[in-house]
């Protein structure tokens, strides 16, 4: 019975995941690609959960759907009727390589680092609550570098941001 | 709702039904008993707020349909489903129409990790207070898709500046609701009701109340904060090209959010279900946390209905240069106190198992805390106050003087 | 096992809850009447005519707002965990949540400076 429900859990998320990412590529109107990007997210935000690790899950939707989502269609917004693109894109073996080359890459770059070639036996047992991960951000034989250099880098993406906007401005008075 | 779970699966499983099969249907019994709660309460809450809102504005009310117009949502509902829906034909279809069904379960979906008493709730997450943030954004997204799919400059106008007061406020409110977490050490919503056997957390941290208080008066979209529904500067808003039942479901989510958030606070900061005699019955336990939730809720009604709406430059220049940093602060000071304290041994190391007695100390200095925090702010206010006096009398004055010359 | 239980039970309830505000919906559109026509299912039926697309270009205001909330969503996403561990932690994981706190308190002065929170 729990296996049934994790699959059934695996096949729909997959489903919202891949379902998602092909609508993004195939629609031609920006505002829908962003709802299809956002089914996507919330596919993997399910991953997260059937991992036991549902605190990422819910940053996952807080982060992508509460604020990606808002920020990129503030982003189309800016432009002027981006929205209705006519022309068509239509070299496909390029871009089919291209797009098989970097998810060989990620496929790659993303397991070889973490389980060095070869994939666990099983999964370990003890599964990590949010105040192990709270306690593992801050200590310092653990992420405290990393969880320091976060806050800098958002420090540093919200003066460029403003930098960046307020030329902007300048120009469009 | 484990237990009714694992029982009604027995029966089920006993009576012949697939195991599989049977651990569904009782989930679904268990989704469909929670969310029985919020679907009922929508009805009469329709009829609260009216009356609340006529009561104030010195009418009656609905007062025909029933006992005290009881009976009117009804009667509302059944007038709604003989009314003409309209589509606009510029309309995206799919998102036009699935809009107001994410925004109403978005809102619905909270009442998932709600404890309604300490033994009756749906699900106890282990991320509770993270999962209702994360679950109303969802809502902030539907605003959003109802407002580009309605294609209508109004509209989409209206959901833009809604969003991002959406979002802004969920700064302030977030920061807020650390300061519970921080106390309870747990985001699980038991966790935190259960944490405040000792003191409730708006005794400790009543800036914190206040700030969450604010920032979610500002998330449903009420006044002052209420640019939901701009009659005046955007004929309606976001929800401009609706009609029939599709519009009066934005409505009842907005309302049922509202209560929501009285419940939510009610748990957060009030201690939930504690009040006399709460252990004696189940029943009691969820009247405490009913009075308690409804309180709050007629609170904010009352404020809806009595202050004007601001601008939306006053509305962020509120959120960003007041309540953001002030939320800040708020978690900085408290964080800090807190830690200073338990070096010291003046407060205990674990507050969520602490007495009355034990927190006696942490109390009266994080309520000095606070106190000296809000004689500074209120000194802050009111400096800005007579600034703006000024200025706008000096603007005054020079208006008089250019239409006299 | 009882973890996943539990987002069973989240599972059912998302797929339930569109299905309460789609019931009336769906009777609604049983029951009420169609009489559309050209001027009726047009924008803003009973205002003026819209002029051009709907998609005008908007301020870039609304932007940097969503830009600021983007950084402030991320960092109250690291500080959940740091809140829930309050308890447990050493003064030293202590102070570096307060860093980092600092650090984007920062951000915010200099937003506030180049009057960036401005509704302009």
């Amino acid at each position: 019975m729990e296996l049934n429900a994790i699959t059934i859990g695996f096949v729909v998320f997959t489903i919202f995941t891949l379902g998602g990412g092909f609508g993004v590529v195939t629609t031609r109107n920006l505002f829908q690609g962003t709802i299809w990007l956002m089914v996507s997210l919330f596919g993997v935000a399910g991953y997260f959960i059937l991992l036991s690790a549902p605190f990422l899950a819910a940053v996952q939707i807080l982060v992508y759907i509460g604020a990606i989502a808002i920020l990129i269609t503030f982003a189309v917004m800016l432009t002027r009727s981006v929205t209705r693109i006519k022309e068509r894109y239509i070299r496909i073996v390029p871009s089919f390589i291209g797009s098989l080359l970097l998810f060989l890459i990620l496929l790659f770059g993303v397991t070889v680092p973490i389980f060095g070639g070869h994939l666990p036996e099983s999964a370990p047992q003890y599964v990590a609550s949010t105040r192990d991960l709270g306690i593992a951000l801050v200590d310092e034989n653990g992420y405290v570098v990393p969880f320091l250099l976060a806050s800098v880098l958002l420090t540093a993406a919200m003066i460029g941001a403003i930098v960046i906007a307020r030329d902007e401005k300048a120009k469009g008075g | 709702m484990d237990e009714l779970c694992t029982g009604l699966c027995q029966l089920l499983v006993e009576s012949g039904a697939d195991a599989g099969l049977a651990h569904f249907l009782s989930l679904l019994v268990g989704v469909l008993l929670v969310s029985g709660i919020p679907l009922v309460t929508v009805i009469v809450l329709i009829w609260v707020e009216r009356k609340v809102a006529a009561r104030i504005q010195d009418r009656i009310g609905p007062n025909r349909v029933g006992p005290v117009g009881l009976l009117q949502t009804i009667a509302d509902m059944i007038k709604l489903l003989s009314k003409e829906d309209i589509t606009p034909t510029a309309a995206d279809r799919v998102l036009y129409n699935a809009a107001p069904l994410v925004s109403f379960a978005s809102v619905v979906l909270i009442w998932a990790v709600i404890p309604f008493t300490p033994f009756h709730f749906g699900v106890d997450l282990e991320i509770g207070a993270l999962f209702f943030v994360a679950v109303a954004s969802f809502g902030t997204l539907a605003i959003m898709v109802a407002g580009w799919a309605s294609n209508n400059k109004y509209a989409l106008l209206g959901a833009f500046r809604v969003v991002s007061l959406l979002v802004s406020y969920e700064v302030p409110l977030v920061f807020a609701l650390l300061a519970p977490v921080l106390l309870a050490g747990s985001m699980s919503l038991l966790d935190i009701v259960n944490a405040q056997t000792g003191m409730w957390f708006v005794v400790l941290s009543p800036l914190a109340f206040v700030i969450f208080y604010v920032s979610s008066q500002a998330e449903t979209g009420r006044a002052p904060f209420d640019l939901i529904e701009a009659e005046s500067e955007l004929v309606a808003g976001f929800n401009i090209e609706y009609s029939g039942m599709k519009f009066g479901m934005f409505f009842a989510a907005e309302f049922l959010h509202v209560f929501t958030n009285g419940i939510l606070m009610a748990l957060l900061f009030f201690g939930g279900w504690m009040g006399p005699l709460y252990y004696e019955s189940p029943l009691i336990a969820f009247a405490w946390l009913g009075a308690k939730g409804g309180l709050i809720y007629f609170t904010t009604l009352w404020l809806r209905n009595t202050v004007p709406r601001l601008r939306i430059d006053q509305i962020m220049a509120f959120n960003w240069k007041f309540l953001v940093p002030l939320s800040i602060a708020n978690l900085v000071f408290i964080s800090l106190a807190l830690k200073v304290m338990q070096e010291l041994g003046v407060s205990p190391r674990n507050l969520a198992e602490a007495g009355f007695v034990e927190l006696l100390p942490t109390t009266v200095v994080l309520l000095v805390i606070n106190g000296a925090m809000t004689v500074y702010l209120l000194g802050l206010l009111r400096k800005r106050g007579q600034e703006a006096r000024r200025e706008s009398m000096a603007a005054r004055a020079a208006l008089a003087q250019a239409v006299a010359d | 096992m009882n973890v996943l239980n539990e987002w069973a039970f989240i599972g059912v309830f998302a797929v339930m809850a569109p299905v309460f505000p789609a019931l009336p919906i769906v009777i609604a559109w049983l029951f009420r009447p169609r009489k559309p026509n050209v001027l009726k299912s047009s924008t803003y039926e009973c205002g003026v005519e819209t002029i051009g697309d709907t998609w005008v270009q908007f301020r870039v205001q609304y932007y940097i707002y969503g830009l600021i909330f983007l950084v402030f969503d991320v960092e109250m996403v690291f500080l959940f965990p740091w809140a829930v561990a309050y308890n447990e932690m050493s003064l030293f994981g202590f102070v570096a949540g307060f860093l980092f706190i600092f650090l984007l308190t920062d951000a915010l002065f200099y937003a506030w400076k180049k009057n960036a929170l401005d509704w302009k």
